[in-house]
């Protein structure tokens, strides 16, 4: 289609705007995440995070302004058809089906593929990410502790084969040194060129992972932070609390 | 067997038959159940459906077509009116409150009896005869118990109907998806699950066993009228309450028992007092809900999870 295709943002947002149980949760939130790019979206409770993340996978009726994905509005198309054009969310609190098998929950994530093809191989990639994954394939996913739980709500995302990978606080509730863990798969993400939206309220560390990171308020983007803006807690402080 | 002994003055006839309405009760409560799982919709209108189907066995039967041609003519009726409910009534109101569309299905239940009457009255009499599927009903003897064909059909069905969507649940990929769907249907949709295939798929086995139970219970009951399966349908509904509805194996349980509880209350109590049986049947529910609110054989759980 386009002559570049590099410069053709995975996401565009483009003047969004979601209501949300009748308050306005985004509010002309525009934004792009290049090819290859894991963009940070941090900012306090109720800025409207989670709600733009669901807006783009179709769960959160777009109000006003447009998504974009790859170039092509995907505004009023159903999640199921969003997530077959390549767009995968790991959903805050994990979201694990507890009374399915780990290898069951995993063999979910199977359904945003557009055809058969690449299966056992996206399904090995992911055991090769995430050991535990495979090890407790045939355990109950509700067994298994909050940590191992985010590694297959990751994996369960990944073999999907998405272009875009959405994550919603994926630390959230988890030892610092699971953290690690869950940060760890995320720069091997980005290793293998999967374009990264990561919402998060670990600040600093993701300010200083991340290429670029927004800070949200209000629905709002109030600041656009690089890597070397880790330090600079002061500036962030200020955005959150104005 | 000790079993015979200690259900005392039962026969063992009495326990067949019970295990035999019992089978197609749990039939029913799966075709419902299936549905509930997908939709969070109970579907009062399910008996209508399987009215349908008994109306094709009476229709065919009447126009002398085979039995086998009567039986696949009540299959696709059953398909299409089903089709035709989820596309033209339930898919419309998926959004709205579970009070909503209940009522709703009770409007069709009563839409679709009397459109049933309309087409029974042309002949100014109300019932058609089944013939063609009359000759399962014949008893045939096993091991010395007097057992009419069609509770061994009952059985013999139910075993193998439900045990096939057992293995489909469990072994294929549309069967992961439904038991995901019907947990958290907004994030398996997240993950690529297609919500109409799902909700599909689980109309069209809601009715591919609604024309087992048509069949069933056409040859037990041969004048089919427009009420055919209603009562049957009530009963149902209670057992899957009574057993757990929000688990497909629960509602299969609970069909189970309040089917063979019927039929051990109906051959224990004497004939002139069979009118009293539904009153026996519910003063037992009602002692079930009381110790058990959320299920016979729920294990403690969280409520139901959100609706599409």
């Amino acid at each position: 289609m386009s002559a570049e295709p590099a410069a053709t943002p995975v996401l565009e947002l483009d003047r969004l705007t979601v209501l949300y149980g009748g308050v306005t949760a985004v509010r002309g939130l525009s934004l792009e995440v290049m090819r290859g790019e894991i963009v940070g979206l941090i900012g306090p409770n109720g800025a409207g995070k989670s709600t733009t993340l669901h807006a783009i996978m179709g769960a959160a009726r777009v109000h006003d302004g447009d998504v974009r994905v790859s170039g092509r509005s995907v505004r009023g198309r159903a999640p199921e058809s969003i997530a077959r054009s390549g767009v995968a969310l790991v959903p805050e609190g994990r979201r694990i089906f507890a009374e399915l098998t780990v290898e069951e929950n995993l063999r979910l994530g199977l359904s945003g593929r557009r055809g058969r093809a690449g299966e056992d191989e996206a399904l090995e990639e992911v055991y090769a990410l995430f050991p535990i994954v495979k090890e407790f394939g045939r355990r109950q996913a509700g067994a298994l502790s909050g940590g191992q739980q985010q590694q297959l709500a990751i994996g369960r995302a990944l073999v999907a084969g998405p272009e875009l990978l959405l994550l919603d606080e994926p630390s959230l509730g988890l030892a610092p040194r699971v953290v690690d863990v869950v940060f760890d798969a995320l720069a091997e993400i980005r290793r293998r060129g999967i374009t990264v939206l990561l919402v998060e309220q670990r600040a600093q560390r993701t300010v200083a992972f991340a290429d670029r990171t927004y800070l949200m308020a209000n629905g709002e983007v109030r600041l656009t932070l690089g890597p070397s803006d880790a330090g600079d807690t002061e500036s962030m402080v200020h955005a959150y609390l104005s | 067997m000790s079993g015979m002994c200690f259900l005392g003055a039962l026969d063992a006839q009495t326990v067949v038959d019970a295990v035999g309405l019992g089978a197609v009760y749990a039939l029913m409560a799966v075709g419902i159940g299936l549905v509930f799982g997908v939709l969070r919709l109970v579907n009062f209108a399910y008996g209508q459906i399987v009215m349908a189907g008994a109306y094709t066995l009476a229709f065919t039967s009447q126009a002398d077509w085979p039995t086998w041609a009567g039986i696949a003519m009540c299959v696709v009726v059953t398909v299409v009116v089903s089709g035709l409910m989820d596309r033209l009534v339930f898919r419309p109101l998926r959004t709205q409150s579970p009070a909503v569309m209940l009522v709703t299905t009770f409007a069709v239940a009563f839409l679709l009896q009397n459109v049933a009457l309309l087409i029974d009255v042309r002949d100014d009499t109300i019932g058609e005869p089944a013939a063609s599927v009359a000759s399962l009903n014949r008893a045939v003897t096993v091991w010395g118990v007097e057992v009419r064909k069609v509770t061994i059909v009952a059985i013999v069905v139910a075993v193998v109907a439900l045990g096939v969507l057992a293995l489909l649940l469990t072994r294929t990929r549309i069967g992961l998806q439904m038991r995901a769907a019907a947990t958290d249907f907004s994030t398996a949709r997240m993950l690529g699950v297609r919500a109409n295939t799902v909700i599909g798929v689980a109309v069209l086995l809601s009715a591919l066993l609604a024309a087992a139970v048509a069949v069933i219970l056409t040859v037990q009951n041969p004048l089919v009228s427009p009420d055919f399966a209603l009562k049957d349908t009530i009963i149902v509904l209670v057992g899957v309450v009574v057993g757990g509805i929000d688990r497909l194996w629960t509602a299969m349980l609970g069909g189970f028992a309040i089917g063979f509880t019927t039929g051990v209350i109906n051959g224990a109590l004497p004939t002139d007092k069979t009118v009293f049986l539904p009153s026996v049947v519910f003063l037992l529910v009602i002692g079930v809900l009381l110790v058990r609110p959320d299920g016979l054989f729920a294990r403690g759980r969280r409520g139901l999870v959100e609706r599409l």
